[in-house]
């Protein structure tokens, strides 16, 4: 029997979320091998409606017997408007999972309907309270519209994810190359995370033979300013990390700019200029200490910070 | 919590395990065992199957055991699903986590 998993980290690095079903014993006895930030353990829709009871046993015996090392471990539990959802968190938190995606999440009240069962697990089992992450997954345009309601709801949420498939079954549009049919989602939700300071992670993308379009689509993640990305298959982790890896060039600059506020901080100077002219003030450190952390996760950073 | 009816669960998959519990009136456990690895392990996978048993407290029952491969951790759950559902009855809020489930 593993030791019990040391206390969560609300805040850290998850540029990829691996789905994986709970109830496929072949699947989660190597989970953490893939390298992945954190998995997923689904107990909602890749476990058909009659074994939903077997997954829970599944579930309940990997986290307490198999090592999943630094990789962190979330389960992703059956939606509020089902009969499983309170007996999932139950076995969530008795068998010490790192985390929870709530499906389907529509208002603040869901995030905090799912809190108090998650506290009250905890006290039934003897787990710290507080312990237990949550994250929310949106999966509808009024789930998107309450994003910011959302993102506030409970000290334990880290994070927000959208859900591509059913958004777009709502929206009755299909997926499109560039995005268009997903800008107004994803924008939304990640101006609500970033105004909340929570993390937001962008949706799965299923077609594993489009090598080009998920890059594509990566770079897009990059760009507007998601953490990570839920995927579905362990071939898409690299290329996320890769992807989201700083260049030399960004570490050179981050490097400088940490440097430079440590030492001119200890001189009581708040605001000053680089070598290339670039004004620097406290505003641009958390930046630079993401790209260093970053670096270090994709292990390329060389330098001693 | 009472075996009433037969209870099923596991697959025939890779590193899965099948498992039938059929309640009976006396003669305690009587364990047939099928395993891809049964050399090997045979008397491994049995000691875990009538531990879950017992902790469930299971005293009689006829149990059929087809092994592909499981670890222990998918041996306990495939047990303790099995016996759930043959004792038929609404366990949603009162699974025993981490008490005779372990």
């Amino acid at each position: 029997m593993s030791l019990p998993r040391p206390k969560p980290e609300r805040f850290r690095l998850r540029r990829t979320m691996m789905f994986m079903n709970a109830q496929k014993p072949g699947l989660i006895k190597d989970a953490y091998i893939y390298g992945a930030d954190s998995i997923m353990l689904d107990l909602e829709d890749a476990v058909a409606e009659n074994q939903k009871d077997s997954a829970r046993f599944s579930l309940y015996h990997a986290l307490k017997e198999i090592d999943y090392g630094d990789t962190e471990v979330i389960v992703r539990i059956n939606g509020l408007d089902t009969p499983h959802w309170k007996e999932d968190i139950r076995v969530c938190v008795a068998g010490g999972c790192d985390g929870i995606r709530i499906a389907k999440t529509e208002s603040a009240q869901d995030v905090k309907t799912v809190d108090e069962a998650v506290t009250e697990a905890e006290k039934e089992f003897g787990v710290e309270v507080g312990r237990t992450l949550l994250m929310a997954a949106l999966e509808s345009p009024k789930g998107v519209l309450n994003a910011y309601e959302i993102c506030q709801a409970s000290p334990r949420l880290f994070g927000v994810a959208l859900s591509g498939g059913d958004y777009r079954k709502c929206m009755q549009v299909k997926v499109i190359p560039g995005g268009i049919e997903m800008l107004f989602a994803r924008g939304l939700m990640l101006n609500a995370a970033r105004a909340a300071g929570i993390q937001c992670f962008d949706t799965v993308f299923t077609n594993l033979n489009d090598d080009e379009g998920f890059r594509a689509e990566v770079k897009q993640n990059v760009e507007m300013g998601f953490d990570g990305k839920s995927l579905i298959n362990p071939k898409q982790i690299p290329i996320v990390h890769e992807m989201l890896a700083p260049t030399q060039k960004e570490i050179a600059e981050a490097e400088k700019i940490v440097r430079a506020y440590r030492e001119h901080a200890s001189e009581g100077v708040g605001v000053f200029t680089l070598d290339n002219g670039k004004m620097i003030d406290i505003a641009f450190v958390p930046g630079a200490e993401r790209v260093i952390k970053l670096a270090k996760a994709s292990g390329i950073y060389e330098g001693d910070l | 919590m009472e075996l009433k009816a037969v209870g099923t669960a596991g697959t025939l998959e890779s590193s899965d395990i099948m498992v039938t519990l059929e309640p009976r009136d006396s003669g305690g456990i009587d364990l047939t065992l099928e395993s891809s690895v049964l050399n090997q392990y045979g008397r491994q996978i049995k000691a875990e199957v009538l531990a879950s048993l017992e902790r469930l407290g299971v005293k009689n029952a006829k149990v059929i055991v087809n092994d592909h491969g499981a670890l222990d951790c998918t041996i306990k759950a495939r047990v303790e699903c099995a016996f759930y559902r043959g004792c038929g009855c609404d366990m949603d809020g009162k699974f025993d986590w981490g008490g005779v489930i372990r």
